[in-house]
This record gives C-alpha cells, sequence and structure tokens, in this order.
C-alpha cells in the first residue's frame, strides 16, 4: 500500500456549503480498503454530513485504533489532523485529547475487533465518561486487516466464509453504550445512506457521547450467504425504528410527516432531530424502550437500525469535571504556575 | 563510626549498660496497621525535626490495610545522614504480634517501650525496659471506646518527648496544628500526650541516656515526601492533565497534583478547575489519555509503578515512533510481577530505558530527593515537549513515600516553559511546506502543530505505522531507516542537555570511582565519609539521567575501577553502562542491594572494603 494524493480540480458547477467549500474539499487520501468495503461508504457518508454541516475541517480531529476501519480516517477530511493509535486504544487517547481542547470536533472510528475485544474496557469508559466525541464503530462482523477471523460482534449463528461455526454469541455495541450513559446512540447501515448521513449529523452535532454502530460489511471475508453481517442479509433483515432528518438552527422542516407519526428532539445547539416513526410506540428518549427493541428485534432475526437513544441534556465529561471554558491547552505558565511566593508559603508549611 | 556509644552506668554487669547519644539514634516504632499509629509516629519525627535536627521517617508497612504488623522507622542525625541504619536503639513495640523480632532487632544497651498494661518478660537481660501501662492508662482517661484505642498513640508520643528530655511545646504546636479548624480535637490529644509525659516524668526521669537536644542543623530544610515535592512540580510545570491508575507506592504522586491544583488551579470567578484529573480504567488508558493530551498541545502526565510500566509499554512506543511528548513518572517498588509492593527497588531501570518492542529509547530522570522531584518533574515536561518523546522520571518507594529532610523547594519566577518546537499559525502562514517529520534544523527534532492551528496548513496524521517525513504511511524500507536513525539523532541531541552528573570529589585522585543514582544519595554520602575515615578515597559520581552525558564517560574513563552502587539484583545501571557505551565489564563492579529495604552506609561500606581489601594498592594504608 502506498499513499496516493487525489488530484484535486473542483468542477466550476459543484454544489457549494456556507463556507462556499465543495465536497472534494471535505475528502482524504484515496482509500486503499478493497473495493465494495462498507468502509469506504462510511468515510463518504462522513463526507456528506461534514460537508453539509459545513464544518471547518481543521477544527476536527480524527482518532481511530488498528484495523481495516481504522484506517478511513486517512480517506476523509485532509485538513484535519489524525491520529491513528494502537489497537483498541483509541477510547483513551480520544478522552486525553477532549480534555486538552474542548473547542474541537473529535471524531473517533474504530472497528469491530478493535472496540469489541481488545479495546472493549476502554470503550466502556469512555461512554461511561461521556467524552464528547462522536464514536464509530464500523461493524463487519470480524477482523478484516488479519484476514478474517470471527469478531466478538458475529452473531451466533453467522458461520464463517469457510463454513465454520461462531461459538460465541455476540456482544451488541449499543445496548451496551445505552446502558453505560451514552447521550447518544444509533445504529446504521453502510448501505444505507439516506438514513446513516441524518444520523451522522445529529451525532455530531449532539453534545457528549455520541455512539454510532454501523454495519459495515467486509466484501473480502464477511459477505457470503451464510453471514448475517452481509449486504443482502442486512437489507432483508434491516429493522429501521425511524426515518431520521437532521435540521440544523435557523433552518425549516421540510419533510412531510403525517400528524403524531413525528418525534422533534432539539439538540443543545439548537440543531433539531426530526424522526418519522416507523413502529407506534418509539420513544428515543427512553432508554427502556431503546434496549426492549433492540431485544425484541434481535429475537426476531432483525437488525434494528436508526436512533435508538438520546438524551440532548446529559453533561459531558468535561462539564463534570468541572473544566474551565478556556482549553487547557491555551493555558501558559501565567495562567497555571502559582509562583515564587507560594512556593516559599509551602516551604513554611513542612518545616 | 560516631554513633550510639555505650557507657557503663554503675559498674555493675552489663545488665545496666545504655546506649548514651545525643541526636544520634533509630527507634523504631512497631504497631498494627490501621490503628492509627501512623500519624503519631510522624508527629513524633516532625518534633525532632522542629528541635533543628535532620530525621529520615521511614515507614515499612504490609501490602494490607488493617490487622499486620506494620514498622516506623525514624533515623536521628545531627550530621545529615539520612539513609537507614541498621541497629535499633529505641524500640516502641505496640504489636504483641511482632515483640519477637522487634526485640531481637533491638541494639545491646537498647530501650524498649512497651504496653505494661500485660506484662511480659522478654527474655533479654542485655536491653532496657521501659514499662508503661498505656491502655490501662487511655482507659481510666477516656470513656469513647474509640479514643482510648486511638490516644495510645500520642500516650507514648508524650513518653518519648519526656524521657529523650524535649520541648514538649513543640508537640503540642504541632497537635494544634494538625486539628486546626477542628479545634474540639485538640484537648483530647494534648490530653494523651500529657498522660505519656507525666508517666515518664514520674517514672523514667533520667533513665534514658539517649537525649534530643535542640540545634539549628534543619535551617534550609524542609520535611516532604519525593511524591508530593513531584506532584507540586507537575503544578508549577504547567500540566494540565493526570491519567492515573492507583497503584502503590505511586497513588500520592498523583494524589498531591489533585491537592495542588485544588488549591492553585481554581478560575477565579467561575470556579472552574485549570486541570482535569481523571483516574482511568487501567494504566493503559492512563497513558492513552497522557498522549492524546499531549499530542493536541496540553502537558499531561502519569504516576505509575513497575506494573503498569508493563501494561503502557505498547503505548511508549507509540509516543516514540510517533514523537508525542509525554511525562510518566515510575516509583518503583519491589519486582518482578506484583513482587514486593510495599518494598522498595531501582528494578525497573532497563524496563523503562528501551520500555516496548522494537528499537526505542527513552529519556530517564533519576531524582534523588525532594527536592529533585520537585524540579525533575518541572524538566521532565520540557524535556518531553523539547524532544517531542516520553520521558520517564524514576523514583522509587523509599524516596517517593517516606518523609525527606530536603533542600527547599526553589522558583525563578522568569522561567518560562519550554514548549518546544511547535508552529503557531503564522509560522505556518511564513513556511512553504510544512512536514510534519522533516529534519529542518539538523538536530533530529522535527516541528509539530497543534490540531486546529490552521485552517489550510499543519495538519497531518499521526501514525505508528512506519512513515515518511511528511507523515504519510510508507512501506519504503529506507524511508523507515531514514526515521529510525533520525530518532537516535534526536536522543543523542538530548544528551547534552539532560541534567548533568553529580561528582563528589575534591580532587579526582584515585582511581577508584563509585557510581550511583537515586536515593542511594544519602547512604553513599555516608559511606564516602567513613570510608575516607579508613583513608580510602574514592571518587564518586552520580548519575541523574539517561541518556549519558559526555561526562559520564569521561569519569569511567579516567577510573580504572568502578563500583557501581544499586538497588536491584541484576546490575541494570551496568547493562545499561556496557551496552550504551561499550564499557569493559571487569572495570565495573556491582554492590546490589535488593532485599526491598533502602540500601545502609554500612551495606555500601562493607561490600567496597571487602573488594579492594583484595587490592593490595588501594588497600587501607
Ligand atoms: C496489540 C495488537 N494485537 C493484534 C494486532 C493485529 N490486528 C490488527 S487489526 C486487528 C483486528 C481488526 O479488526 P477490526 O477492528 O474489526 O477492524 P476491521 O479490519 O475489521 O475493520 C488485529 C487483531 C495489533 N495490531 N495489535
Ligand atoms: S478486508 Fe474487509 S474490511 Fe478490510 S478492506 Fe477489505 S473488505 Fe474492507
Ligand atoms: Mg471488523
Amino acid at each position: 500500500m502506498t499513499y496516493i494524493v487525489k488530484p484535486k480540480n473542483h468542477h466550476p458547477l459543484l454544489e457549494r456549503n456556507e463556507l462556499g467549500l465543495t465536497r472534494r474539499d471535505y475528502e482524504g487520501a484515496v482509500s486503499t480498503l478493497c473495493a465494495g468495503c462498507g468502509h469506504d461508504s462510511i468515510s463518504s457518508a462522513i463526507v456528506e454530513a461534514c460537508f453539509q454541516l459545513s464544518i471547518e475541517s481543521y477544527k476536527v480531529a480524527k482518532l481511530s485504533g488498528i484495523g481495516c476501519s481504522s484506517k478511513a480516517p486517512a480517506y476523509f477530511l485532509n485538513q484535519s489532523h489524525g491520529f491513528n493509535s494502537v489497537h483498541g486504544r483509541m477510547p483513551s487517547v480520544a478522552t486525553g485529547a477532549a480534555m486538552a481542547n474542548h473547542e474541537l470536533l473529535y471524531l473517533g472510528v474504530s472497528g469491530d475487533g478493535d472496540s469489541a475485544s481488545i479495546g472493549i474496557g476502554q470503550f466502556i469508559h469512555c461512554a461511561r465518561r461521556q467524552v464528547n466525541m462522536t464514536y464509530i464503530v464500523e461493524n463487519n462482523g470480524t477482523y478484516g486487516l488479519t484476514k478474517g477471523q470471527f469478531s466478538a460482534t458475529n452473531d451466533l449463528e453467522s458461520k464463517s466464509k469457510y463454513g465454520d461455526d461462531n461459538l460465541f454469541p455476540s456482544i451488541d455495541l449499543p445496548s451496551m453504550a445505552i446502558q453505560l450513559g451514552a447521550s447518544f446512540v444509533a445504529r446504521g447501515f453502510s448501505g444505507d445512506k439516506d438514513q446513516l448521513v441524518p444520523l451522522l449529523k445529529a451525532a455530531i452535532a449532539h453534545k457528549g457521547f455520541s455512539f454510532l454502530d454501523i454495519i459495515s460489511p467486509c466484501v473480502t471475508f464477511n459477505n457470503h450467504n451464510t453471514s448475517t453481517k452481509s449486504y443482502d442479509y442486512i437489507r432483508e433483515h434491516n429493522d429501521s425504528l425511524a426515518k431520521p432528518d437532521f435540521v440544523p438552527l435557523g433552518k425549516e422542516i421540510t419533510a412531510n410527516y403525517e400528524e403524531g407519526s413525528s418525534i422533534e428532539v432539539p439538540l443543545h445547539d439548537g440543531s433539531l432531530l426530526s424522526l418519522e416513526k416507523l413502529s407506534e410506540d418509539y420513544d428515543p428518549q427512553d432508554k427502556i424502550s431503546a434496549i426492549k427493541s433492540i431485544q425484541e428485534s434481535q429475537r426476531d432475526n432483525k437488525v434494528t437500525t436508526g436512533l435508538l437513544y438520546v438524551n440532548p441534556d446529559a453533561k459531558d465529561l468535561k462539564e463534570i469535571l468541572n473544566v474551565s471554558d478556556t482549553p487547557l491547552n491555551a493555558m501558559g505558565s501565567k495562567d497555571l504556575c502559582p509562583g515564587s511566593e507560594e512556593l516559599s508559603k509551602i516551604n513554611l508549611s513542612l518545616k | 563510626m560516631g554513633y550510639a556509644e555505650f557507657s557503663l552506668s554503675g559498674s555493675k554487669s552489663l545488665l545496666m549498660s545504655k546506649i548514651s547519644s545525643i541526636n544520634d539514634f533509630v527507634i523504631k516504632f512497631a504497631n498494627v496497621n490501621g490503628s492509627g499509629s501512623a500519624s503519631a509516629n510522624q508527629t513524633f519525627a516532625k518534633g525532632v525535626f522542629r528541635s533543628g535536627i535532620p530525621v529520615s521517617p521511614k515507614n515499612i508497612f504490609p501490602s494490607n490495610i488493617q490487622g499486620l504488623p506494620t514498622w516506623f522507622e525514624v533515623r536521628v542525625n545531627e550530621k545529615g545522614y539520612l539513609g537507614r541504619r541498621e541497629g535499633i536503639d529505641i524500640a516502641v513495640a505496640m504489636n504483641p504480634q511482632s515483640y519477637r523480632q522487634d526485640v531481637a532487632d533491638l541494639k545491646q544497651g537498647g530501650y524498649l517501650i512497651y504496653d505494661s498494661s500485660w506484662k511480659r518478660d522478654f527474655g533479654r537481660d542485655d536491653i532496657n525496659i521501659i514499662e508503661i501501662p498505656l491502655t490501662k492508662l487511655c482507659v481510666q482517661e477516656f470513656s469513647n471506646p474509640k479514643q482510648r484505642l486511638l490516644f495510645k498513640n500520642l500516650g507514648y508520643v508524650g513518653l518519648l518527648a519526656s524521657i529523650l528530655e524535649m520541648d514538649k511545646e513543640i508537640y503540642i504546636v504541632l497537635i494544634e496544628e494538625q486539628f486546626k479548624g477542628k479545634e474540639k480535637l485538640i484537648e483530647p490529644n494534648v490530653k494523651a500526650l500529657n498522660i505519656g509525659y507525666k508517666y515518664a516524668e514520674d517514672n523514667f526521669k533520667e533513665f534514658c541516656e539517649i537525649k534530643v537536644k535542640n540545634s539549628n542543623k534543619t535551617e534550609g530544610l524542609i520535611l516532604t515526601s519525593g511524591n508530593d515535592a513531584a506532584g507540586l512540580g507537575c503544578v508549577y510545570g504547567g500540566a494540565t492533565v493526570c491519567a492515573w491508575y492507583p497503584i502503590t507506592p505511586s497513588t500520592s504522586l498523583a494524589e498531591s497534583f489533585d491537592k495542588y491544583s485544588e488549591k492553585f488551579r481554581v478560575e477565579v470567578g467561575t470556579d472552574k478547575n485549570k486541570y482535569a484529573f481523571i483516574q482511568a480504567e487501567d494504566e493503559l488508558a492512563a497513558m492513552g489519555m497522557t498522549i492524546g493530551a499531549n499530542w493536541n498541545g496540553a502537558r499531561a502526565f502519569t504516576a505509575t509503578s513497575g506494573p503498569g510500566v508493563s501494561l503502557m509499554s505498547e503505548f511508549i512506543g507509540l509516543a516514540y515512533f510517533a514523537e508525542v511528548p509525554a511525562v510518566l513518572f515510575n516509583v518503583q517498588r519491589g519486582g518482578p510481577s506484583t513482587g514486593m509492593p510495599t518494598r522498595t527497588q531501582q528494578s525497573d531501570l532497563l524496563s523503562c530505558a528501551y520500555a516496548s518492542h522494537g528499537d526505542t529509547k527513552h529519556i530517564m530522570l533519576i531524582p534523588s530527593d525532594p527536592k529533585e522531584c520537585f524540579e525533575f518533574a518541572v524538566e521532565a515536561f520540557d524535556l518531553a515537549e523539547r524532544y517531542q518523546t516520553p520521558v520517564i522520571v524514576l523514583l522509587d518507594l523509599d524516596l517517593g513515600m517516606n518523609d525527606w529532610s530536603s533542600k527547599e523547594f526553589q522558583w525563578n519566577d522568569l522561567k518560562e516553559y519550554d514548549r518546544g518546537k511547535v508552529l503557531s499559525k503564522e509560522d505556518l502562514d511564513e513556511i512553504e511546506e510544512f512536514g510534519r517529520y522533516l529534519d529542518v534544523d539538523g538536530d533530529g527534532v522535527p516541528y509539530r502543530t497543534y490540531p486546529g492551528t490552521h485552517p489550510q496548513k499543519g495538519a497531518y496524521f499521526t501514525r505508528g505505522t512506519s512513515h515518511d517525513e511528511y507523515a504519510r504511511y510508507t512501506e519504503d524500507g529506507a524511508k523507515n531507516a531514514e526515521v529510525l536513525s533520525r530518532l537516535t539523532k534526536k536522543f543523542q541531541t538530548a544528551s547534552s542537555t539532560v541534567p548533568a552528573p553529580i561528582f563528589n570529589q575534591e580532587a579526582s585522585t584515585s582511581s577508584i570511582g563509585v557510581i550511583y543514582f537515586g536515593s542511594t544519595d544519602c547512604s553513599m554520602q555516608e559511606a564516602l565519609d567513613n570510608l575516607k575515615d579508613q583513608n580510602i578515597d574514592i571518587d564518586a559520581m552520580r548519575i541523574r539521567s539517561f541518556p549519558f552525558n559526555l561526562e559520564v564517560w569521561e569519569f569511567i574513563e579516567e577510573h580504572d575501577l568502578l563500583f557501581i552502587i544499586e538497588q536491584n539484583r541484576d546490575g541494570q545501571m551496568r547493562t545499561l553502562l556496557m551496552a550504551e557505551g561499550g564499557i569493559i565489564p571487569d572495570k565495573l563492579v556491582s554492590i546490589l542491594c535488593f532485599d526491598g529495604q533502602p540500601i545502609t552506609a554500612s551495606f555500601i561500606t562493607n561490600k567496597i572494603n571487602a573488594h579492594i581489601s583484595g587490592i593490595p594498592s588501594v588497600a587501607a594504608s
């Protein structure tokens, strides 16, 4: 694999966002993933979401662990700093980074091996600490980069490409995240951009820990017909809770929902997440019904997607720790050093 | 050797022999863990310190919360020798469980103080027994069952003040200071002190021939621990993020940072914190947070001990290779594995110098007293940012957790932090091309940018995979080798700016040298004086950092034979010197103490003596 820089020639008619930027401005290096890999669709959904939100790329930090999925940050947002850390440890690096400067937008990208196995401890604690970030797991039920071993999110009944049985039940990361106190939890599918882009936009706008489990088929190792993470399987079994629409601050709701069939969740920055209900008793602010509906669809061999849970008022880590509004990395010796006079007092107190 | 001489009072028999000395003795308290004795013992030591005599209290505690035996040893020494000394002059035996050992450790002519509410025959007629029925006295004087137990501790402090002929007022003031804000508690505590004091005045007037006499040898000194000092150093050094996971003996370092931050780092007006203190889920996460925060331009650190360093190793390698600053304190304890969590060693030298897989090397700072812990904490952040690499500060349990009579802390208000080569937006505007790993200045140290600095320039992809000068992934072996070589160059650049060794030699005339480091310093000083008294002159060098400066190599070059004093089994500093400097092994003789107790001067002296008595030309004349 080598590094390929994409040529940049903007077509004059390309659509521009509020910053005057085109989608090309949000792209990254040319992907080196397999053609058809779900991860690449997620990268382009991220590009789309950031373009639509008119995000300034340089105010974004992209962090990842190790895996095919964790390589993805190289393939979007070229103008953002990236940090490809070590396997399973992106959450701690992101936590430290977010503490140093709360003014950036933190985008964490991980895989199911990265987050549900080696890094599950860090995933858990990152969620319960409410680190203000968008945490994406590109979930393919397999270890792509090490060539197709079962991952811990692979369903019990899902066989390997070579016909091996999977011996252990799967871990459902969204249910865990909800229980752990994550304040935004959704599941998407790399093959459903219409659902994914608004979910990403809402996750980014949400303050606190936004978790997105995105089913992202691995065409090379886990896309066969006995797999439950294949494109075909997910298309057939997708149980979408609601059609999301993200409405930025100051924009009007354009979608035309039938009366009583939509829910609106105002986010902390004034934007609105509007959801067209697809099931009667859907209430995304109710933890218990969220977990219940995930379990029910699991029982019925279905995969719930959409916004599962949101608490727009939750405190994030910075607020919990009561950290200053001035970013810690912008403080100098004048703000931080107590000086010689105080030190003399300390000396005296130690006599 | 100057301490604790015998006098035969009367002239009847050895039975009456008493150790007599002024301002020079070792007292050992034997208590039950969790009985509240620690604070009373500390108070005793501080009282002697306030009398103007340097002390070195050492807590010898089990890895247990309640019930097991625990000891507290205080060396009192007017000359300022603060290393541990073998042999106990006074034993305060408050734990029947350990009577046997405590009595056996007592020197001939020493004094045994015990709670004679239950009388005992200790089977030794060469020691002096001071009986005080502490339990009975406390039951008489206090009605609250908790107080009856707790106040036995201050009771024996009162007794000691009397028999050592100390100024009791010092202890009353100490009690008043301790309970400032809880005035109600002062009266019963003073009462407890007086119970012991009065009992001794009535029954043991002029019995003990060991005395504490007011002196002035603590001028310019403070009594504090290395961990407390290092935590304070982090506040002064501008650290804003501390991520850590509890482990003895490093916990109190992180807690010290928190304590001083609560005091100095709360924003006026908003009451918000100018720091983040995060107890991580494990050491991996603690290191990850430290790296993430430093990457993003905040000064961040973690504190741990050997087992934590093992867990952090993968991350340490990432910080080394991706060139992210990070500060790590390793307060060493007895290894390997979980080892002796509450005992001291210097056995993580190699695991820190080369922590992580692949070719890695790390800057290490090795302080020897609390003042240096404070200074090296500050220095560590400057070095980490200057060289964009992990810096490991190595303390040990003895230095970290025990109070030392140390020189006062100093601060120069003109000091600016050295944030290293960081490009601002303006800098980026001016330069044509930014390459994160370009060696622009030829010193092996590239320029970095913080995320969010410039809308178009300066973004790069930090990675632990092989990369070129522009931080792009590459599988070109030659490119990767270039990066590795530059990292070596960077390390060499660092060798001239890390703290230089300290030499202890008036004229370097001897052909013999001794090399030591860290907490060994206090015992070394005493050992060198002892050897000098025996007409053995040795040049001494205290190593304070890794990579080794030129002066280290020169010192080794100038001497034919070098003793290397270490508190580990394998002579890790010796290995490091051999590996890094190609030194002939025969030249370096190890003197190793690894029983978990702080090394003593007599141990060093005896070992050196034994070795050189086999070398005719330098044998004692
Ligand atoms: C400590 C460590 N152990 C093992 C590996 C090898 N490894 C690299 S990626 C990976 C699994 C990645 O799976 P996942 O996170 O699901 O990513 P995917 O490739 O499927 O997108 C493993 C085991 C490693 N890099 N580091
Ligand atoms: S191996 Fe699978 S996960 Fe990895 S790039 Fe190929 S398709 Fe994607
Ligand atoms: Mg995977």
